[in-house]
């Protein structure tokens, strides 16, 4: 059938060739012989051209066969164009066939450019130039490929990936080239992966003396691919009567039991890193809360719309600067602080100005306010979740060692969340501000008559609780939908926060988010996620009866309202 | 933009309602989709293309000489009020038909009132089955539809492990159940099936992810089936990419994950995860270039993508017009018993057919995320799939077949030879 | 209508409650007026006639009339006692589902999978038997007692805890919440036996009255209207009598009652009791009349927007939550019909605009209004009567 095509396509091409020149494409031209001859059946050498050209239509096992022999024929551009495969960058035109890449131009067009002969094709519509496809067996297979023509790169990075590769499919024809490597390789980190892979391999060697001493090099190694060829290897022994020893199944079997436990331990500390991950976003999201609600009294509704529009302001920024998207997460945070706190000024003085002394009459006000900035934010971007990147250096994970990786992104917002803190405690302590602040929550009167203005530091001081929501938007971006709903789903996290840590008081709500966070994790094992919450919610309210006023009550006469 | 657009849409949805309620000469199209809360995510868009299709059948002339009118309500999330607003569109807007719902409670609140007002619902999305009333035409995909077409594709691939994560109702325990029953009956055992339910917007998949590289961490092949809902999806796969799991080494397959929600996030880390569909946006036909450029011209945004319960709305709206046109009429029961055996082209380049038990016959597509948020197809069915109401792989629904012209029965038991259950009762 | 007709022969022994209570009378002859005229209208009125009252309209008003009483149990306790409860939809929602399971029980083999004993959602679930809770509601007087009973017994055990360790506050309001929030993940666990995320639908009928037919929907607008005159007679009888003054100085300065020797606990105690059984009352009567019940109802945002229309109508006077909660009510359905696009920010516009120019709510301003030059009697009787006679058919 697709033979076929390109057989049509081919011929109308060839019959068109003087009258639509414009519309012949280069592939049309290599594709031409490779034609000819499968229409007379005759023996044909190809060439590299030839190969790339029929990828285009080339079904996913055939395709597997021509990147082996794209490969294979060692020509310059052959990495490449695998590489550009693999990454989606290589499309074809949908009229002709030819294999380009594209470039995204002003006017909303694409710039062609042919792979194979960097000539620049034109522009195109977006719907004209197809992707070639690819699919997870295709890029396995360019995985190993890249990792074999890589494992010999002068970069470490390169070389890393390609060992971890080789060590993922562990193929015995790839013996050879392991040795090789592993003479030349001086990196101490990229020999140990290359010495599992090689045991790996051995392991399936049908010399017993080579599976032994494999066995014993993998004893107490971490690697998932370690745990995978032990079961691969028990599995083999139980199955077939293939002359497997009974000492060496034994050992297979201990030394699997030994990894087993020594990943228990990792268990418990991966366990307790996700614990206190999520209680760092529960701090986040409930830091600013502390302030407006913990500190001036106010039930305020809206703080999770303050969160949602600083995941909002990170948004645009990255609108604006698409090409630095690294740091326009460092921007986003004091941007996001601006326009959160802004905003919180602007509610404090058009509002709950008005509301001092009733603080329920804050709840309807703020409520109120949190559906209209919800619409607001629907009619401006839309009711869609918006697309915030990641930036690289938040992506992926650091190992702590080979059986237990850790993801970057929370271990930057546990330390964002502490800083945070850190931050807002020196101003609350230590500035000017923070004296005032202090002084008017503790005595309105009092404060205003030693001449400090109470409205001018209300107002600063629920834009400074607003701007830190709006920085935990930044963060929260990171880890979940950006869309309107983005602050409803923390606000009631963030009331039992502050409420359990103790109104008032930012040590609590500190230890509240860490506790409550690596206690949901420890339940979370052996109850499921829902059942955790629940307990965990059952818990609270079990405390408030044992502490009425959190777990660091304030003291004195102000206490009772 | 697209908020300015929808302003306008809204506006103009309410001068055009204001001047036709003058004018009763028109035929009323009532748009039943959620405009805030949760799910304005996703029902937003569903509004969008019932209001373009009204637009474009205008433009055409109308239909049986009238113009179509849509009424817009916003049920906002609300299961009861979905309820309310449907009697309000069937009582007092006197709607012909009504296109809406997504979600499963939604259509489960709003069917005693359309069964009792006699009206005619579209539900346009992926659904569990076990239903099927006189008075609703689904026009999603039925489990059969899409869930063991994914399972047999990945089967293929070499996967012997299956996770079957899922949101915690009844969509992904239907789903997850007829699967389990699916994979045992191919000698999947009970230790290579690990099953999981989360709740609603769960937003901290750090464990579960983790949970999951471990299960796939065994030397066999793992693959995810993810039932996931909504909102609850972006988290899940932000937390898959931190972590490291490629679709290379355990493949995600979704059911809930369209275009629509990957434009919500970054899917560089994601490519080679899977969907099943009935439609992908990058699917080849001419009908699909075109309802493309339409919607880029209706939302007045190049960037607007199009999935698969567009689609389902698209081919619901095209078979109720052909049917009022077959019938002369807009009356509900003679468009009904119009609608059977009805053929519309659907936009992947096939013709979806309407079965009498009330869902279409639709061909199956298998796509992988790409970079650019679409997804490329990578199978597809020979022919088009019959969507079942009821279940063949579940003991209490394997005798139960739905057919509303032979038998006029939603719920037919095959062994009993009685019809029974509410659509009788109802009556 | 005559407003200063409150003597009837009917309202005989209730007259020394609604003595001084204009607003309450006035309140009371609307309900009653509504409870008789709106059933009459929908039955012997030809949908032609211009005097015909819809079902649309007859089950949108029986709804408002269920979030009245609901607005009433929460104004007892709020304005009346200071506990500012952030979960009181937990037990509208519990009384609900108590309904909700006898009408389940009643659909019996009519399912779909035709199950005699268990709920289509149980089958389908792989249930081999039905719970040990489900007992019992296949009884009408067993659900009715457990409609009073779980709520109240939930709100007894909350309550006594709570109180005993002089929770309050802020601290009262968001373990409620979190009590509510609670029961809400729980009820979606499709474990649970509750029909999780769907909870109970489908309903066919009410001791063997079809809920479909306009006798049985008819007869469930009259009970609601009754039950709302009920609710506001037992709160006028409680905040008028000596306890409710208690209660109420618990309100203003909650240490200086107790160090008068009153055993305050005891009285928040009883007044949230109270208050949970007719929340669930209300949640009994508005399940079979909207035809679903389902987690939803336990969100915490549902919750916050009791107390809203509560703040509303005018906290601290009972009809003033009566007049809130209708009249918010009554902006949502008019606005999500009318401005589906627009209608949150017409909404929360309305919420911050009550706040700032409506300390007091509507029923604190009419009062204002009747201080500044006494024509506010006029602009209240004429309220009160527009509120009893909203014309639901002023559409797009």
């Amino acid at each position: 059938m697709k033979l076929f095509k390109t057989l049509l396509l081919c011929t109308f091409a060839l019959g068109n060739v003087f009258t639509a020149h414009a519309n012949d494409g280069e592939c049309q031209k290599h594709l031409q012989s490779y034609n000819q001859s499968i229409e007379s059946n005759t023996n044909y050498q190809s060439d590299f051209n030839e190969l790339v050209c029929r990828l285009v239509d080339a079904s996913y096992q055939e395709k597997e066969t021509l990147i082996n022999s794209i490969v294979a024929s060692e020509n310059n551009k052959a990495l490449l164009i695998i590489e550009s495969l693999k990454s989606a960058d290589l499309f074809y035109n949908k009229k002709n066939g030819d294999v380009v890449t594209r470039k995204k131009l002003e006017n909303g067009k694409y710039q062609a450019t042919s792979i194979l002969s960097n000539e620049v094709l034109g522009e195109f519509k977006k719907r004209t130039l197809r992707k070639v496809g690819i699919n997870n067996n295709l890029r396995r297979t360019i995985n190993g490929l890249v990792a074999e023509l890589q494992i010999s790169s002068n970069d470490v990075s390169l070389r890393e990936s390609a060992a971890a590769e080789l060590l993922k499919s562990a193929e015995i024809s790839a013996l050879p080239l392991l040795e090789k490597a592993l003479i030349k390789e001086e990196n101490e980190k990229i020999k140990e992966i290359l010495l599992t892979a090689r045991a790996l391999i051995y392991l399936q060697s049908d010399d017993q003396l080579a599976r032994i001493e494999a066995i014993k090099f993998l004893d107490g190694s971490l690697y998932t691919e370690t745990r995978n060829g032990l079961h691969a290897f028990l599995n083999r022994a139980k199955q077939e009567n293939n002359g497997y020893a009974k000492v060496e199944v034994q050992l297979a079997q201990k030394t699997l039991d030994d990894i087993n436990e020594l990943m228990k331990l990792n268990g418990v500390l991966e366990n307790v890193y996700f614990g206190v991950a999520l209680g760092a976003v529960l701090l986040l999201a409930a830091i600013g809360l502390a302030i407006t609600f913990g500190v001036m009294g106010v039930i305020n509704m809206a703080h999770g719309e303050m969160i949602m529009l600083g995941a909002y302001t990170t948004f645009v920024i990255q609108q604006l600067m698409p090409n630095n998207i690294g740091l326009s997460l460092v921007v986003a945070v004091p941007a996001a602080f601006l326009v959160s706190g802004l905003v919180g000024v602007l509610i404090e003085r058009s509002v709950i100005r008005h509301l001092y002394g009733r603080p329920l009459e804050t709840l309807l006000a703020t409520f109120g306010i949190s559906l209209v900035l919800q619409q607001a934010v629907r009619s401006i971007f839309g009711p869609l979740n918006q697309d915030v990147q990641t930036p690289d250096w938040m992506a992926g994970t650091f190992t702590v060692n080979a059986g237990l990786e850790l993801t970057f992104n929370r271990l930057y917002i546990i330390i964002f969340s502490l800083l945070v803190l850190a931050a807002l405690a020196v101003v609350l302590k230590k500035t000017l501000f923070g004296l005032q602040m202090r002084a008017v929550t503790m005595n309105r009167p009092m404060a205003s008559s030693m001449g400090i203005k109470t409205g001018w530091v209300d107002a600063l001081t629920f834009g400074l609780g607003s701007g830190i929501a709006g920085i935990a938007g930044v963060a929260l971006s990171q880890l979940t939908n950006v869309g309107p709903n983005l602050g409803q789903q923390y606000i009631i996290d963030s009331f039992m926060v502050v409420v359990f840590g103790g109104v008032g008081n930012l040590w609590g709500t500190l230890v509240g988010a860490m506790s409550l966070g690596i206690a949901n994790k420890i339940f979370e094992p052996m109850a499921g996620a829902v059942l955790a919450k629940i307990i965990v919610l059952v818990a609270i309210i079990l405390f408030i009866q044992k502490r009425p006023r959190g777990l660091f009550a304030l003291k004195g006469r102000s206490v009772e309202d | 933009m697209m908020g300015k657009f929808s302003k306008i849409a809204g506006v103009a949805a309410l001068t055009l309602g204001a001047a036709i309620a003058q004018a009763s000469d028109t035929i009323k199209v009532g748009v039943l989709h959620s405009l805030s809360g949760t799910m304005a995510i996703s029902e937003t868009t569903l509004k969008d293309t019932v209001l373009m299709m009204v637009e474009d059948q205008n433009k055409k002339g109308g239909l049986l000489g009238k113009k179509l009118e849509a009424v817009v309500v916003d049920p906002a999330s609300n299961w009861p009020l979905f309820a309310e607003k449907t009697r309000e569109l069937l009582a007092k807007d006197k709607v012909d038909v009504i296109f809406g719902c997504w979600t499963s409670v939604s259509r489960k609140s709003v069917l005693p009132v359309v069964e009792e007002l006699n009206g005619l619902l579209f539900y346009p999305v992926q659904y569990e089955g076990e239903e099927s009333s006189k008075n609703v035409f689904y026009t999603g995909a039925a489990p059969n539809q899409q869930a063991i077409p994914a399972v047999d594709y990945l089967m293929d691939q070499g996967v012997k492990r299956w996770v079957l994560a899922g949101t915690d109702y009844v969509y992904p325990r239907t789903t997850n159940k007829i699967l389990e029953s699916y994979l045992k009956s191919k000698g999947v055992s009970d230790k290579d099936i690990m099953i999981n339910y989360t709740p609603f917007g769960h937003s901290d998949w750090q464990t579960i992810v983790s949970d999951v590289k471990k299960f796939g961490s065994t030397g066999k092949k793992a693959a995810v089936v993810s039932t996931i809902n909504g909102d609850a999806n972006v988290p899940f796969y932000k937390e898959l990419a931190n972590q490291g799991v490629s679709a290379e080494d355990i493949p995600v397959v979704a059911f809930s994950v369209g275009e629509e929600e990957l434009s919500g996030f970054d899917t560089k880390p994601l490519v080679g995860h899977l969907a099943a569909w009935n439609y992908f946006m990058s699917a080849e036909s001419d009908a699909n270039d075109e309802f493309i450029d339409k919607w880029h011209a209706f939302t007045k945004n190049d960037e607007r993508v199009t999935n698969d319960p567009m689609e389902a709305t698209y081919i619901g709206f095209k078979m109720w017009t052909a049917a009022v046109e077959k019938a002369g009429s807009v009356d509900v029961d003679k468009v009904r018993s119009n609608m059977y055996g009805l053929e519309v082209p659907n936009l992947t380049g096939g013709t979806a057919v309407m079965n009498t038990n009330h869902h279409l016959s639709k061909p199956v597509l298998i796509g992988e995320i790409q970079e650019d948020g679409q997804f490329d197809i990578v199978w597809k069915t020979d022919s088009e799939v019959k969507g079942d109401a009821w279940t063949d792989f579940l003991p209490e629904s394997k005798n139960l077949v739905s057919d509303w012209k032979s038998l006029d029965c939603g719920n037919y038991n095959t062994a009993t030879k009685v019809c029974a259950g509410s659509q009788v009762a109802a009556e | 209508m005559t407003i200063s007709q409150t003597q009837s022969p009917k309202l005989g022994p209730l007259a020394t409650l609604l003595v001084g209570d204009k607003g309450g009378q006035r309140l009371l002859m609307a309900i009653i007026a509504v409870a008789i005229i709106f059933p009459f209208c929908n039955l012997v009125f030809s949908p032609d006639s211009i005097f015909h009252v819809s079902t649309y309209t007859l089950t949108l008003t029986g709804k408002y009339l269920c979030y009245a009483l609901l607005a009433l149990s929460v104004d007892l306790i709020w304005g009346y006692c200071g506990i500012l409860s952030l979960g009181h939809g937990a037990f509208f929602a519990l009384g609900g589902y108590a309904m909700g399971m006898y009408l389940m029980r009643q659909i019996g083999d009519r399912g779909v999978y035709g199950n005699p004993d268990l709920p289509d959602f149980m089958v389908f679930l792989n249930w081999g038997e039905l719970p040990w809770y489900w007992f019992g509601f296949d009884q009408f007087w067993f659900s009715m007692l457990m409609v009073l009973l779980v709520p109240g017994t939930l709100a007894f055990v909350f309550g006594w805890l709570a109180f005993r360790s002089r929770v309050t506050g802020v601290y009262l309001s968001i373990i409620t919440q979190a009590l509510t929030y609670a029961l809400m993940l729980a009820f979606f666990r499709n474990d649970m036996g509750f029909g999780g995320n769907n909870g109970l639908t489908d309903f066919k009928d009410i001791l063997g009255f079809d809920l479909q037919s306009s006798g049985t929907r008819n007869v469930l607008f009259f009970a609601s209207a009754l039950a709302l005159a009920l609710g506001y007679l037992i709160s006028r009888f409680i905040t008028t009598s000596k306890l409710g003054r208690v209660l109420v100085s618990i309100r203003d300065a909650e240490s200086r009652t107790r160090f008068l020797g009153y055993r305050v606990e005891h009285y928040k105690l009883f007044v949230f009791v109270a208050s949970a059984m007719m929340a669930g009352v209300a949640g009994a009567l508005y399940v079979p009349q909207v035809g679903i019940i389902n987690p939803g109802e336990f969100t915490p945002i549902n919750s916050i927007e009791i107390i809203i229309w509560v703040a509303v109508g005018g906290r601290g006077s009972l009809f003033g939550a009566v007049i809130g909660a209708v009249a918010v009510n009554y902006a949502k359905t008019y606005f999500t019909g009318a401005f589906a696009e627009l209608w949150l920010f017409m909404l929360g516009g309305l919420f911050v605009l009550t706040t700032l120019y409506l300390p007091k709510g509507i029923v604190g301003w009419v009062k204002h209004i009747q201080e500044g030059d006494g024509k506010a009697a006029q602009w209240l009787a004429l309220l009160s009567h527009k509120i009893s006679n909203i014309s639901f058919n002023k559409g797009a």
